[in-house]
């Protein structure tokens, strides 16, 4: 590994090359929050890192596990850290100069409109079907001008091409294939929640570069 | 007529509350957009389902 790391000036032009200079001034100029550390939010953050969004906000309250590792972006070194100590320090290796906000911490209703008042596009990557309904309803009653992307149906081994994006109204987007529940003992794997949580970070790019799902 | 996830639905006159109940959703699980909009919680007991009303119920799968 080289000592000194590329400079700011460095990486944005490599960016700039790559996505065009206006769809990267929007890009570097977005403040994004990941709600939900698992295998959805840690695609979600690398792949919005990668494109260079300028801030990052990290929410999870939960340690990485050794059952995390078969989908979710963490190491066997990174065990026992807490997901958003974890994921931040994979960021900045990827990211240098992104600005990353790290809050250790487990949203509820109550909490949300204080935690998420500064990110103009929220995605939603938890597990459970309860608190996925939760922050769509509770993002939308607080805050109906912010994009929330979230996510339903991705587990299970079925085809990858029914994983599907549909915008529900003008700023809820809906990724997933809608039916496919873990209840079902359907397993989750890395691939098809890597997709889903790709559709995620797409639309979020998309939503910034002014670009509508029909 | 009404017309909830793509197919018409006799649900006029009802709250979304009692549509929701009737249709056997767990509302814990569930968003409603109504017209473009996302229906908030706390208004599911008062909001009537008119007729003409366009009607989509997300209801959420775990995983992720």
């Amino acid at each position: 590994m080289p000592d000194s790391k590329p400079t700011k000036e460095q990486m944005q032009k490599a960016l700039e090359e790559r996505h065009g200079a206006e769809l990267q001034r929007r890009f570097s100029s977005a403040s994004v929050a990941v709600c939900g550390l698992g295998g959805l939010g840690s695609n979600i953050a690398i792949a919005l890192a990668r494109a260079g969004v300028g801030k990052l906000h990290l929410i999870d309250f939960d340690k990485v596990d050794i059952t995390n590792l078969h989908r979710q972006q963490y190491t066997v070194k990174q065990l026992g850290m807490y997901k958003t100590d974890a994921l931040k320090e994979t960021l900045q290796d990827i990211a240098p100069y992104m600005e990353i906000i790290a809050h250790t911490v487990q949203i509820t209703e109550d909490n949300l409109k204080e935690i998420l008042r500064d990110d103009e596009i929220i995605c939603e990557a938890f597990d459970k079907p309860e608190n996925k309904a939760m922050l769509v309803n509770g993002v939308s009653e607080n805050y109906p001008e912010k994009y929330i992307v979230s996510a339903s149906g991705m587990a299970g081994i079925s085809s990858a091409n029914s994983i599907k994006t549909r915008r529900i109204t003008k700023h809820f987007y809906l990724c997933g294939d809608e039916t496919s529940d873990i209840s079902n003992g359907a397993g989750l794997f890395s691939s098809r929640v890597m997709i889903c949580a790709a559709h995620q970070a797409h639309a979020v790019l998309r939503i910034l570069a002014g670009e509508q799902e029909a | 007529m009404v017309k909830i996830n793509g197919t018409e639905a006799a649900a006029g006159g009802k709250t979304i509350s009692e549509y929701l109940a009737a249709a056997d959703y767990d509302i814990r699980r569930v968003a409603v957009e109504r017209n473009g909009e996302i229906v908030p919680k706390t208004q599911y007991d008062e909001v009537v389902i008119e007729e003409d009303d366009v009607i989509e119920v997300v209801s959420f799968v775990g995983g992720g």
